[in-house]
């Protein structure tokens, strides 16, 4: 009756009527593209004494994409997150130079061409899949016309989403984990679109089955348990993390999956003792696989004791990788303000340089300033998108920001932690920075999403519908 | 290249990265910071006194402070009395309540004979509450007597809108 109630879930933060502010967009996206232009210009400068020839064709390409996606926001989300895009270009920019920088080590040429016969430089094809994924961003703003249309594909991305989880098992490992998908001579990491693809199932479901696990608990020691069978979802999810991690030994993928249902249940039922049911089934489940798992147990070693391990690998005993302590060495000789572009020996890490382990070159070469520079433009990528869940108005839209952001962060951490040495490495790429055309595609896609249900949410609302205000007042007759 | 050349281009680089973020950040900072809260003073509050317009603000916070601090007979919370929202009480801080059938009323009146809009409390400087009709249609009665002008409200004075009478209590 009177409105001063406060809903406590339903709470929305309103943006005050802000302007669009495309043109602070347009400002960054030149900001944006002109920093990676000054990396291209230093890497030349610092390897071979001369600008770049491929420097104005990689800025244009860039600025190219990056004008392309601009003009696209403006027509068709024209209220949407000013910084998401040019947060992903710049990012994506930055990536391609390192590509490009370690496609000119001398080194990276004659392991290529010991081990294959012949050299392929990465950054063109790194520089064709980002021009997918800027199509798929575009694509996906033109058809995607308001994401409560993907409310309705609950179940089917379910399924989806679990077949392209489950395909990679009947493809052969590449270097120890079955994580891709080989069509013709078509590569694929499914993992990577399944991230998206799962988020839209755990916002849907959870949208319809938040009030039943939040609201029926008991109250033990300040927790809040949940009924056993509520228990089952989250249950059944770690069962088929932990069956990834044991079938295609994938850690990343398996805690990427488990650790995104975990963050979308918090957020839905707002109670914490979700978080300790979760971190309590990782950690038994990592441990018990990690038991027998013989490809689990080399990671773990390699992050317990990277030395032992790299010594080991020098030795010539199979199946030890000395790229753990190689990365971590890079980091050191990398110091606060790293050596500069194009002047450290992260390429000694030869296999894997400029994919998993890309890291390792940006903390050598900028240092730890630039590393966190770095941390700090995903780090905004991930606020941009926890904050448009804030904004968001509708309870499908705002699990689905805080799936795709939480997706995205756990990406990060789990990439970054791995190079450096937080927890064991895993097979995941850096988002954006990483060569690998399925990582750069899907988290295309993923800003695109991010920038509709941004685009909605700060969309001035709507006049509220005259109902009953509109009755006339009887007047009280004497 | 020469080793200063470089050196400068290194920490151009970082710097640049870093104002990148800055910048960010400065476009964020309305978020971070939330939206500004204002609030409204009485219009015909300032009329009466303009000479100390220049801070309503501050006149407004002191009278809120004042209300809320409870001298003798200062209300401390609004409550219906008679009507379909009986038994509902608003505790009294400083805040204009409006009433009426708005949905963006303080008090979402269900009466027919109220007025979307109908009618106002709020705290003058000195504390005191005043209600004013907003040009309802059946009007706004303070015991028995239809107001006409923004009038100080006694301690458990009845003021009757349409069907619905509201009073406010220690």
């Amino acid at each position: 009756m009177s409105n001063l109630t406060t809903t406590g879930s339903n709470t929305t933060v309103s943006s005050g009527g802000l302007p669009s502010r495309r043109n602070t967009e347009l400002a960054m996206l030149v900001f944006a593209v002109l920093i990676p232009i000054f990396a291209y210009a230093n890497v030349g400068l610092a390897m071979n004494d001369r600008l770049p020839s491929g420097m104005l064709g990689y800025g244009f390409g860039l600025a190219l994409l990056a004008g392309v996606g601009h003009l696209v926001v403006r027509r068709y989300a024209p209220y949407a997150d000013p910084l998401l895009l040019p947060l992903a270009t710049l990012l994506n920019g930055l990536g391609l130079v390192l590509i490009w920088r370690l496609d000119q080590s001398e080194r990276l040429h004659q392991r290529a061409e010991d081990i294959f016969g012949a050299f392929t430089p990465d950054a063109p094809k790194q520089l064709l899949y980002s021009s997918i994924g800027l199509a798929l961003f575009v694509a996906i703003l033109l058809l995607l016309k308001d994401h409560r249309v993907l409310q309705r594909y609950t179940y089917i991305s379910m399924a989806v989403g679990l077949v392209l989880l489950v395909l990679p098992v009947f493809f052969k490992p590449v270097n120890g984990a079955r994580i891709w998908i080989s069509v013709g001579s078509v590569n694929l990491q499914p993992g990577e679109f399944v991230k998206i693809i799962i988020a839209v199932f755990f916002a849907g479901y959870l949208m319809v089955k938040r009030d039943a696990l939040a609201l029926a608990s008991r109250r033990f020691m300040g927790l809040y348990l949940p009924r056993g069978r509520d228990l089952g979802p989250i249950l059944v999810i770690w069962g088929l993390s932990l069956m990834i991690l044991v079938f295609e030994t994938d850690l990343g993928t398996s805690l990427l999956f488990f650790g995104l249902f975990v963050i979308m249940l918090y957020v839905a039922t707002e109670r914490t003792s979700w978080i300790v049911f979760g971190l309590l089934l990782s950690a038994g489940g990592a441990t018990a696989v990690a038991s027998f798992e013989p490809h689990v147990q080399q990671r773990v070693q390699a992050w317990l004791d990277p030395m032992a391990t790299y010594l080991k690998s020098k030795q010539g005993i199979p199946g030890y990788s000395e790229q753990a302590m190689q990365a971590l060495w890079a980091f050191g000789s990398g110091g606060v303000l790293g050596t500069g572009w194009g002047q450290g020996n992260s390429d000694l890490i030869g296999f894997a340089a400029n994919s998993d382990f890309i890291l390792a070159t940006v903390g050598e070469e900028m240092g730890l300033t630039g590393m966190m520079a770095f941390l700090m433009l995903y780090g905004l990528i991930v606020e941009r998108g926890v904050r448009t869940a804030l904004a968001a108005r509708d309870p499908f839209g705002k699990l689905l920001a805080v799936g795709l952001s939480g997706a995205f962060a756990l990406q990060v951490f789990v990439v970054a932690g791995g190079v450096m040495g937080l927890i064991p490495l895993t097979g995941m790429t850096m988002p954006f920075l990483a060569s690998g055309g399925s990582s750069v595609i899907a988290n295309w896609a993923l800003i695109g999403i991010l920038i509709r249900i941004s685009d909605t949410a700060r969309r001035p609302a709507p006049a509220p519908a005259p109902s009953p205000d509109a009755e006339m007042t009887q007047v009280v007759r004497p | 290249m020469s080793e200063l050349t470089l050196t400068v281009m290194r920490l151009g680089f970082l710097a640049v990265l870093w104002l990148f973020v800055i910048v960010s950040i400065q476009v964020i900072r309305s978020d971070l910071f939330g939206t500004r809260v204002t609030q409204r003073t009485g219009r015909r509050a300032d009329a009466q006194r303009p000479q100390q317009r220049s801070q309503p603000q501050r006149a407004q916070q002191g009278g809120g402070r004042r209300a809320r601090g409870g001298g003798r007979n200062t209300p401390t919370k609004l409550v219906v009395s008679e009507g379909s929202l009986t038994g509902t009480t608003v505790a009294l801080q400083g805040q204009t309540i409006t009433l009426g059938r708005a949905h963006d009323s303080t008090i979402v009146l269900d009466d027919d004979y109220a007025s979307s809009r109908h009618a106002r409390i709020y705290p003058d400087r000195d504390g005191r509450w005043i209600v004013e009709d907003l040009g309802s249609t059946n009007g706004t009665y303070l015991d028995r007597t239809r107001l006409t002008t923004p009038t100080p409200i006694p301690l458990e004075a009845p003021i009757r809108i349409g069907k619905t009478v509201i009073e406010l209590r220690k």
